[in-house]
């Protein structure tokens, strides 16, 4: 018996990286369904608020939806309260939305980033039912399992936990407000790097990289190419 | 006086071990995955001889498992084929047939025909049902002349002018079907097959990384590895990666010594013859 599949994998992945002053946000532009491509110049970034851009991959139906939403949302709140989201309650307000359709959930893997209310970067990452964690860093999609060991070994930072120490003697390795000491285009440099080597070995993810760049004097936009095949 | 000896099974799917198969995978154990190649695999005939292409991919699900593979398998000096479907597969039937012609060749004295690759390739995957996933096209040149067939999974073949195999297969034939015509020369041959290829690789997912060409004509055959490597890395940092010693958390440390440790001394009696 033939059921109805209502979600579909468009592919592609997502990273952002948080700095001390700046965002980057990064996902390919690849759009696939099966092995056949749909498009090669498909955006996978919204800009939601001034300071916040969200960067979705999954089911591109879903995404569209969820973007529809937020956007919504975000326009409402405006009218309440007199004044722009910021970055964190965004971040609160996209848990919630997902958790909402927790029994027929939104197929997006989601990175929300952009600058907090004091000007630092700030990332936040989900998964499809709305947990959500702030961190230094993250990569979602088809490429992220490629992507997250190698950030891991650049971005980690090795933060000695003073009671830590004094009972288990060991390093504690914090992700939390790990904001990278990176210099910004060490930071995007990193991202490219990182996003030519996933492409070598996912097929969902290639063609051009959009890369986004939120830092005090607003939001840079820049592309470069990936492999096609 | 006959004997009775146990000889092998003569034919047919050997289901001795599928009873076992069923329990343990009622028991919950989870078969291991096959990597194919999901590929683009042609094959031409022109005015002097055939053309071959491929693609170099190999995937394990969504994940590229090699870069630079070779799917242009050696038969014989006269016959190639490319191979599609279960990278295991292709690798041990074209092998096989490969060591039954040389075999043949000795035992006849004559160069091998495509037709016999053939038939010992569609004869070997009918026996197995269509549980050997080898889809081939094969092709050659021998005393009868060129000749290009494509063989399916179940045993199955075809005899054609012009072919393609594999995911990339569709993106592949759109090209022949618009630029091929009778007669080619060799050049034309192989840009041809270089662009068939490159369609599979470009707009099939399955497929990609480089070209691979083979020749063969009646007397040569030429294996161009690489014909065309489309598709470089597009960015790599200068910085480079420096792993220094520290950097990886060492959670805790254990060293159990295995042997003792022997102490050699000089002196002694030398060994006797």
């Amino acid at each position: 018996m033939a059921r109805f599949d209502p979600y579909e994998n468009n592919g592609g992945t997502c990273v952002a990286v948080a700095g001390a002053d700046y965002c980057v946000v990064a996902a390919d532009t690849r759009l696939s369904v099966g092995y056949s491509i749909l498009s090669r110049d498909h955006s996978k970034i919204a800009q939601l608020a001034d300071k916040c851009v969200l960067a979705s991959s999954g089911f591109q139906g879903d995404i569209k939806a969820l973007q529809k939403a937020l956007a919504a949302k975000e326009l409402i709140y405006e009218h309440n309260n007199n004044k722009k989201m910021s970055c964190p309650a965004m971040a609160q307000l996209l848990s919630n939305t997902l958790y909402y359709k927790r029994f027929f959930p939104y197929y997006t893997f989601n990175v929300l980033a952009g600058l907090d209310t004091q000007g630092k970067g700030c990332v936040f990452t989900y998964d499809a039912v709305g947990s959500y964690e702030r961190t230094g860093y993250s990569a979602q999609g088809t490429g992220s399992a490629l992507m997250m060991p190698v950030l891991d070994n650049q971005l980690k930072s090795l933060v000695l936990s003073y009671c830590q120490l004094r009972t288990f003697n060991t390093k504690l390795l914090l992700v939390q407000d790990a904001v990278t000491p990176l210099s910004e285009s060490d930071a995007v440099d990193l991202v490219k790097d990182v996003f030519a080597s996933a492409t070598e070995r996912d097929i969902y993810t290639g063609d051009r990289l959009e890369i986004v760049v939120i830092n005090s004097s607003g939001t840079h936009r820049e592309c470069i190419e990936l492999r096609k095949d | 006086m006959t004997g009775s000896m146990d000889l092998p099974a003569k034919g047919g799917f050997s289901f001795d071990l599928c009873r076992r198969n069923n329990m343990l995978e009622k028991n919950g154990l989870k078969l291991p995955g096959f990597r194919k190649t999901g590929t683009t695999i042609v094959g031409l005939v022109f005015q002097d001889g055939v053309v071959l292409g491929a693609d170099t991919r190999a995937t394990e699900g969504p994940i590229v498992a090699d870069k630079n593979c070779e799917k242009i398998h050696f038969m014989a000096p006269n016959i190639y084929c490319c191979g599609a479907g279960t990278a295991a597969d292709t690798e041990a039937v074209t092998d096989m047939v490969s060591s039954q012609l040389q075999l043949h060749r000795y035992a006849t004295g004559r160069e091998s025909r495509v037709v016999t690759a053939l038939t010992l390739l569609k004869s070997h995957l009918f026996r197995y049902q269509g549980h050997v996933s080898a889809a081939l096209v094969l092709g050659g040149v021998d005393c009868t002349g060129p000749h290009l067939h494509t063989v399916y999974p179940h045993g199955s073949t075809d005899t054609l002018p012009f072919a393609t195999m594999g995911s990339g297969s569709l993106a592949a034939m759109s090209v022949f079907e618009s630029k091929y015509k009778e007669g080619l020369t060799r050049e034309e041959g192989i840009q041809l097959v270089s662009d068939a290829i490159c369609a599979g690789i470009f707009n099939d997912l399955g497929s990609g990384s480089n070209v691979d060409v083979c020749v063969i004509t009646k007397g040569k055959t030429e294996y161009l590895r690489n014909h065309q490597l489309p598709n470089p890395r597009t960015y790599a940092s200068s910085k480079g990666y420096s792993f220094t010693k520290g950097q990886t958390e060492v959670l805790s440390t254990k060293i159990t010594p295995l042997k003792q440790k022997v102490e050699v001394t000089e002196g002694g009696d030398a060994m006797e013859e």
